[in-house]
């Protein structure tokens, strides 16, 4: 449960006259840190963050190192076991943190700043240039990703994590750019854009000052999806082989348990902890991505939190309540459940 | 019609341009595949088969750039798609065909499965917002984080390899010829159980959030309102006016998220060893064998077209005022 203070009267005008607008950046930045979801997905990201950066360090072994202990269950020696040729699987994961963390956001930067600079130009300037770019976008979102990635890595003599990242950031970021695109298109129609033109600000001010700010949610909320799309298509090239196999990351790991029969060899503790850890990694952005959601779409957060305060009242809440109820004094304070968080971007995730 | 139209030529265009990348993608990217090849294959490969994978590469020097991307369509348009080396000297159409069946079986029914039983979970969830319904949401979200292999790992290890219900690999029972037989046909039934449930375990929880987003959404709406205090039935509100309306934007996701769904099964048949395009690709990249992953491509990039398009009618079906636009 948590408490968003809306902070006197101009703030609470901002959020009743445009709904769709997003928040101011301050705002949308200290809320986050009070949005439990949001806060729990920080902390998973910092430790595995954390685990990137000292993972090497840490690691008791080698992790391509064998050894006489072959398919060692988890032990006081081996944390996690060891694999079929006696290498560390705890270490192997240590290790392998460091690729997975920095092509995957190493590749949702790229392609975030793709998705902005053909999303924002396409939705501000119109015309010509708007029908061109989202032709482009829109074929690339409709060209399967994930093949075109593996025949782009396959072909590539020895794909290492720079060349998969930037392989990953040319083909995942037409998504973003389509949101961010109809976004400036409502912004460059608001008033105070309007204003800004008309004082003569230059373009470029008015993209980077006007629209950027309001537009930083949406950019956030994109740049995380395209981390989880990016760790996620990684982790996969890495299992089929595709990318280098020389180098540690999770899906190599599971990449040389599956190659080596561990399924039937019943090696549990080989290829679980690796799939966990991506999925504790993917919740944890998925998680932060629910707070930032919740400051794009403020029509949701009223409705769902008009649910939660129906439901304190012992009122069912169904389809067909309008949501005007309002707790104490208005626009003071508004309490909102932590518990009903959506997101549109649950698909493409 | 004319919405129609457009959406035609955007799939055309969308199409030429996929089969484009497909034949700039070897010329730009650095070093010889043909080469390779032929080092890999020592001596093996005839000098028609090196002349035939030059000029599909492009990398015959003799020819402009031009030339060769106006015989790769010809070529293409002949159904001819190169040969194969991991099964030299069959023609990559060949075994395209082959597979494709396999493929299409599977990800046609899974994924009808998924997008419905999905959807209905969300209108039912989001029916329920604010209540103990939200708190399946944060596991939605878990399942939606999971590699599509991983899940394939972990069930082909509960439940083919200790409980032993599902063969833990293959698409039929070797013992039965491939065929219009009962035996064969209920062997392969069998077979597709764990992929196709796998599948729809990782692709349903997208469908639950972006219905149960919607149903919330389109439930403050005057038309839900007045329909409520007509005193409708409850069940009647809630799938014809509100379900109706809150469908449509996941009807046009189903379209988009096509693309990830095709691309997470070809992974899901490469750890089930599923005779479809996807297993076809997984021995295509253990041998290099360009060709045979150019074909794979382009077969499954047409497929999401087309189901993108049969996606598209269907949503001027559900939604009058796209109908009207045109």
């Amino acid at each position: 449960m948590s408490v968003q203070a809306d902070s006197g009267v101009v703030a609470g005008i901002t959020v009743d006259s445009t709904p769709v607008l997003a928040p101011r950046r301050r705002r949308s930045t200290l809320g986050i840190f009070r949005n439990r979801k949001a806060v729990i997905g920080l902390c998973i990201l910092g430790f595995f963050t954390l685990i990137a950066i000292i993972g090497p360090y840490i690691a008791p072994y080698d992790p391509s190192a064998t050894s006489p202990d072959s398919l060692q269950p988890p032990s006081p020696e081996h944390w996690l076991g060891t694999t079929i040729t006696g290498q560390d699987i705890y270490s192997q994961l240590l290790v392998g943190t460091r690729g997975v963390m920095v092509v995957g956001f190493l590749a949702g930067f790229l392609a975030t700043i793709i998705s902005v600079i053909v999303g924002v130009t396409a939705g501000f300037l119109g015309g010509t240039s708007d029908e061109v770019l989202s032709l482009v976008s829109n074929v690339f979102l409709v060209i399967p990703a994930l093949p075109l990635i593996i025949i782009i890595a396959g072909l590539l003599p020895s794909a290492g994590g720079v060349t998969i990242a930037l392989v990953i950031a040319l083909t995942g970021w037409a998504w973003g750019s389509r949101i961010l695109r109809a976004q400036t298109l409502s912004l460059r129609k608001r008033d105070f854009v309007e204003a800004a033109r008309a004082n003569g600000e230059p373009l470029w001010r008015i993209i980077f000052f006007e629209i950027m700010p309001n537009l930083t949610a949406i950019i956030a909320s994109g740049f995380i999806g395209t981390v989880i799309f990016a760790i996620l298509s990684e982790v996969t090239l890495a299992f089929i082989g595709v990318t280098s196999i020389s180098t540690w990351n999770w899906g190599t790991v599971l990449f040389w348990a599956q190659s080596s029969q561990a399924l039937v060899l019943g090696a549990w503790w080989w290829f679980v902890p690796a799939g966990l850890c991506i999925a504790a990694v993917g919740t944890s952005l998925t998680l932060i991505n629910f707070g930032i959601d919740e400051f794009v779409n403020p029509r949701l957060r009223s409705t769902a939190a008009n649910a939660g305060v129906l439901r304190k009242k012992k009122i069912r809440a169904r389809i067909g309540f309008t949501p005007v109820y309002r707790e104490g004094e208005p626009a003071a304070s508004r309490t909102i459940p932590a518990a009903s968080r959506t997101t549109k971007e649950g698909v493409n995730a | 019609m004319k919405f129609f139209l457009r959406r035609v030529a955007f799939y055309l265009f969308t199409a030429w341009a996929a089969i484009t990348l497909n034949f700039f993608i070897p010329r730009l990217l650095p070093g010889d595949p043909v080469q390779s090849l032929i080092n890999k294959f020592q001596g093996r490969l005839s000098t028609d088969a090196v002349a035939s994978l030059y000029v599909l590469f492009g990398l015959n020097k003799h020819t402009t750039v031009w030339q060769d991307y106006v015989t790769y369509w010809q070529n293409l348009f002949k159904g001819d798609l190169g040969i194969s080396f991991t099964y030299f000297p069959t023609p990559v159409s060949e075994i395209l065909l082959q597979s494709l069946p396999w493929t299409l079986a599977l990800v046609g029914i899974s994924t009808v499965i998924g997008f419905a039983l999905g959807t209905l979970a969300g209108v039912g969830l989001g029916w329920r917002r604010g209540t103990w319904a939200d708190n399946i949401l944060p596991v939605t979200s878990f399942f939606s984080s999971i590699p599509y292999f991983w899940l394939g790992l972990i069930a082909i290890s509960i439940f083919a390899v200790n409980l032993g219900w599902f063969p833990a690999s293959g698409g039929y029972d070797p013992a039965t010829v491939p065929g219009w037989s009962w035996d064969f046909i209920s062997g392969a039934i069998y077979h597709g159980i764990l992929p196709a449930l796998t599948i729809i375990a990782s692709s349903i929880s997208g469908w639950i959030l972006s219905m149960r987003n919607m149903m919330v959404t389109v439930s403050s709406e005057d038309y839900v309102t007045v329909s409520q205090a007509k005193g409708l039935p409850e069940r009647k509100v809630m799938l014809g006016y509100a379900a109706r309306n809150a469908v449509l934007p996941s009807v046009s996701g189903f379209a988009l998220s096509l693309g990830f769904i095709v691309g997470g099964t070809l992974v899901a048949e490469m750890v089930f060893s599923y005779p479809g395009v996807g297993y076809v690709l997984f021995q295509a990249i253990g041998s290099k064998d360009y060709p045979l992953m150019q074909g794979v491509f382009l077969v499954v990039t047409i497929s999401v077209l087309v189901a993108n398009m049969l996606a598209d009618v269907a949503y001027t079906f559900l939604d009058p005022r796209t109908r009207a636009e045109g």
